[in-house]
Parts: structure tokens; sequence; C-alpha cells
């Protein structure tokens, strides 16, 4: 059944994909600790029109990907911390990107067929040289990734605590949005825009809610997108049904089980804190206290309940 | 805690800071000892929160001097600890209480940082310092306010800082979690000798433990005993308008100040 590992368009495919699916597992686990998924939707939809416009113009549309995604990345660096308003500008920022593509597209005499490959993903049509231009970003991607790591776990987490430990937590904000950018832009030529979500926060949600270990959480996010994309790309080779649809369907398939059962696991979890919080609990002092504490059970397992 | 030369840690000589037209402090000068526990009040945006930054060197004052164990401010002081206002952290985030706590010892370097038996074993000691063992490998998202307060407290201790601070740490707590902090930041004032500077809305629950209380309001500082600072006419002149201390049933009440 191994036999399709002889055509060099799958090798291809299995090549560039393993990258992007390493590189975009890292990234979404960054994007969900800093409450910034949605630009996991939103960046590869702006780099579609940046696609579009560089068709229009006769430029290679990976170009005007590039150009649009980072240079939106950047400018969500500059808005709110605030992740709602954040988002509400970001969707904004989205849509007027979009009706762009659509215009750009409707301008455009020629078969736009390279800019739908920017939509749906043309894992199983890419070159050697594309191989060799994704894997060299996505290791350099990834080194930075790696060098950044706890102060961007630090500063996403307590960045006021981070600044005065003298982290350069803005800079380190910008920074991010650029890797997510070229991360972005990376996995639009695997699974295409529309679908980018699926590869960078898919498995990075998944992996967070069977683990609590940052690490632990990178590396099975890791296994589980370089598994979807092999898989996808094998049963995609078997039939005739798209690459992109296989992955998120076996992202989605992965991610629901787990969302529903992880309270259970997660309930257990909160259950032995409670248990080893009251062995560990000291004498209450005053009368006060000990009003207080009455209450204090009940709104306990609320707590654990309610996760 | 009179000691025989008590060192200082802050110094503050005659500091003026404003933004835009608004005066957060004029002219304020006051000095705060090694192992002391000043509790900083004032109304919402009276500057509270803007002396810290001024500390951490997050933010220069327009004028005057400020000295932190003798030296300009400077970001990061590893002699300072600093525990900012604290949001609640959601649920579902891969992030346990240690893994928190570690980032006061390594969280400022480069790379992802390798496991090792040396720092998981000054991790556990910050733990147990702040009775957090019992939770040491829990999702945060599933600790209560008071636990995650005491994480935020082992983690600014981690660099054995001389200065403590401490931005609203009983903010959202109820009685009972409000004594364990107080009890718990006073245990590590007294037993690291280390100076703690703690904004709080309320000086009840700190009456028993605080050596000295800064007052923050319209501009003016005032700093002494609670004894001092608390009063009618000291509290009246801060606000620049008729303020009344009420004392009842052991408890301190300023009515007539939004506070």
């Amino acid at each position: 059944m191994f036999d399709i590992l002889q055509y060099s368009f799958i090798q291809n495919a299995f090549l560039a994909g393993t990258c992007v699916a390493v590189v975009a597992a890292i990234a979404g686990y960054f994007m969900i600790v800093r409450g910034l998924t949605f630009a996991g939707h939103a960046l590869p939809n702006i780099g579609f029109a940046g696609a579009a416009g560089a068709v229009l113009l006769g430029l290679d549309p990976i170009i005007g990907l590039y150009i649009f995604t980072i240079g939106a990345g950047i400018s969500i660096g500059f808005l709110g911390k605030e992740v709602n308003e954040r988002d509400t500008t970001t969707g904004i920022i989205m849509t007027f990107a979009l009706g762009l593509g659509i215009l750009f597209l409707s301008l455009y005499f020629g078969y736009a067929e390279r800019v739908y490959s920017i939509l749906f993903g043309q894992i199983l049509g890419i070159s050697q040289f594309d191989v060799l231009i994704t894997g060299i970003s996505s290791l350099l991607t990834f080194g930075i990734f790696l060098t950044l790591f706890r102060p961007l776990l630090f500063s996403s987490f307590e960045p006021e605590v981070a600044e005065a430990r003298g982290v350069p937590v803005r800079f380190l904000g910008m920074v991010f949005l650029i890797l997510i950018a070229i991360t972005v832009s990376l996995s639009v030529q695997i699974v295409g825009a529309l679908l980018v979500f699926t590869l960078l926060v898919g498995p990075a949600a998944t992996a967070s809610r069977i683990v609590q270990r940052p690490l632990w959480a990178i590396l099975i996010a890791i296994i589980l997108g370089v598994f979807y994309t092999w898989l996808g790309i094998f049963l995609a080779a078997y039939s005739n049904w798209p690459v992109s649809f296989y992955i998120a369907t076996l992202s989605f398939a992965t991610y629901l089980p787990v969302r529903l059962l992880s309270p259970l696991w997660m309930g257990r979890q909160a259950r032995s804190i409670a248990i080893a919080r009251q062995r560990s609990t000291r004498p209450l002092g005053s009368a006060g206290d000990l009003q207080q504490s009455n209450a204090m059970p009940a709104t306990r397992r609320e707590q654990g309940s309610s996760r | 805690m009179a000691r025989a030369t008590p060192e200082p840690i802050i110094t503050l000589e005659h500091v003026h800071m404003q933004f835009g037209e608004r005066v957060i402090f004029d002219d304020a000068s006051f000095t705060v000892n090694e192992g002391e526990f000043v509790a900083v009040l004032g109304p919402n945006g009276a500057g509270k929160s803007t002396l810290l930054k001024l500390l951490l060197g997050l933010i220069k004052a327009n004028a005057g001097t400020i000295q932190v164990l003798g030296k300009p401010p400077r970001r990061g002081n590893t002699a300072i600890g600093y525990a900012p206002q604290h949001r609640h952290l959601e649920a579902d985030l891969a992030l346990r209480a240690r893994d928190v706590v570690g980032f006061g010892l390594d969280g400022n370097r480069w790379g992802p940082g390798i496991p090792n038996a040396r720092r998981r074993a000054i991790i556990d000691k910050a733990l147990l310092e702040v009775d957090a063992t019992a939770f040491a490998d829990a999702p945060i998202g599933q600790l209560s306010g008071g636990e995650q307060q005491r994480l935020l407290i082992a983690q600014a201790l981690l660099t054995n800082p001389r200065l403590l601070l401490l931005d609203e740490p009983l903010a959202n707590l109820d009685i009972s979690h409000e004594h364990e902090i107080v009890d718990l930041v006073a245990k590590v004032c007294r037993t690291r000798n280390v100076a703690v500077m703690l904004v709080t809305h309320d000086i009840n629950p700190l009456l028993p433990v605080v050596d000295h209380v800064i007052y923050i309001a319209h501009g003016h500082t005032a700093i002494g005993t609670t004894e001092e600072v608390i009063t009618s006419s000291t509290l009246s002149q801060l606000y620049d308008s008729p303020v009344e201390v009420v004392q009842a049933l052991g408890r301190v009440f300023v009515v007539g100040a939004e506070t």
C-alpha cells in the first residue's frame, strides 16, 4: 500500500506537509495562549487577497500572499490588547481584504488557477523547488520559535512581570505575529487559505485538552498535525477527494471526542486537587474565618465542575 | 521592627509625576527600609500602580530622584519581585502551577529550557514556601483566585528579592482567602527580611501586620503608621475635603472619600 511513495509528487507532498505541520502546531499553541486564534483564520483570508492582487499584476501569487499576511500581522500587532476589540478590528480588515480579493479576481481575465490553489491548497502539485523553500522557511521558523520559547511563553501569560524582568514584550509580540504570518503563508500552500485554521489551531487545541505541560502539549500537537497530514495525503492518493478535505476532517474528528470527553479527566483532576487541598488546609483562625469557610467547599466544587 | 541601622530599600526625593494635566505625585518624598511591610492605599487612579511602575523602571518620573537599593530604577532588576494585578486565567490553557512559578526562575532566558533536577528542586521549594505543593501539577485554569495569587508570590520570590511589590493581591478574594494571603506575605516579609509594598483598597485585613501606610490621593502622599496616616485630619488634608475616619469593631472605615 506504500507504492504511492515512489511518485515524486507524493514525496514532495509528504516532505512539505511534514515541515508545515510541525511549524503550524507550535504556532498554534502560542496562538491559543495569546488569545490570537482568530488571526489564524483572518491572516490566510487576507493572504488570499494578496495572492489575487499579485496574479492581477502578473506576479507570483506567493509574493502577494507573503506581503499581505506579514503586513496584516504587523497591523494586528499594533491593535489593542483587548481580545474583543482586536478581533472585531481584525474581522473588519479581513472582510475588506476578501472584498479586494474578489475585485482582483473579477478584474483578471485569465483562468486564475493559481489563485484557486491558494484558496483550496495544492499539496499534490508542488515542485521540488517549493519543497526546498518550504523546508528552509520551516526550519528557520522552527529555530526562532525554539529560541524565543521561554520569554514568549512568559510574556504571553504575564506581560507585566515579563516586562519588569527585562523581556522585550512588545518586540516579541511583533516577531510572533510575523512568524504567524510566515507559518500561515507556508500552510496556505498545503491546505489552502480556507482551511489553514485546521492545521494551525486544530492540533494545538486538541493537545491542550489532553496534557497540561507546555512542551508536552506542543509535542502532541506536532504528532497530531503530522499524522493528519500524512493520513490525509494517503487517503487523497487512493481516492479522488482533496487532501485538504481529509486533513480538516481528521482534525475535526479528533478534536470533537477530545472536546466532549475532556471534562471527564479534567473533572477528575479537579477533584483530586480539591482532596489534596483539604488535606493541606491549615486550621483557620478567627470566628470570621470559620463563618466564611462554611461557604467555601461549595464554591470550590462549583469551580471544579464548571470546567 | 526597628533595627540598629536599617538599610533603605526605596528612597523617593521630591518626585513629581503627571500624566498630561493630571498630577499623580507632587513633591513626594519617603523612604522604605529593609524588612518593612508597607501598605499602599488610595482611591482608584490615584497612582498606586504608577508608584510600582516607577520603582520597576517601566516609567520615568518627570522630576525628582528615585532610588531602589541605592540605584536608579531599571528593568530586569532581580532585587525586585513583582506580582501585578491579576486577571483570572482561562480553564483550558496548557500550563501547570509549577510552570507559572518557573517563569520567575528562567522565563526571561532564551531557548526552550531543559528540565533538570536542580530547577525542579528550586521550584518545589518555592511552592512549599507559599503552601502550594498540593496543586503543583494542576492546570492553572482550575485554581482559585487565592491559589493563583500564591503562585504569583512564589514566582516573584524566586530571584530572592530585597523588595516585593504586590499590586492588589487581595482583590476578588473572600475573607478567609484574604487572611491566608496576608499571613503568607507577612511570613515572607519577616523570615526573608524583604521589604513589601502591597497595594490594597482595604487596610483592615492588613492592620495586624503592616509597619507603615502610604496613602496617595489627589497628587498628595502621606506616609507613617496606620494611626498617623489613617486619621480624619491627615486624610482631609490629602483629599482637600472633609473625610471622617471611624473605628468600629476593631476595623477602620474611611467615610466621605471615594476609595
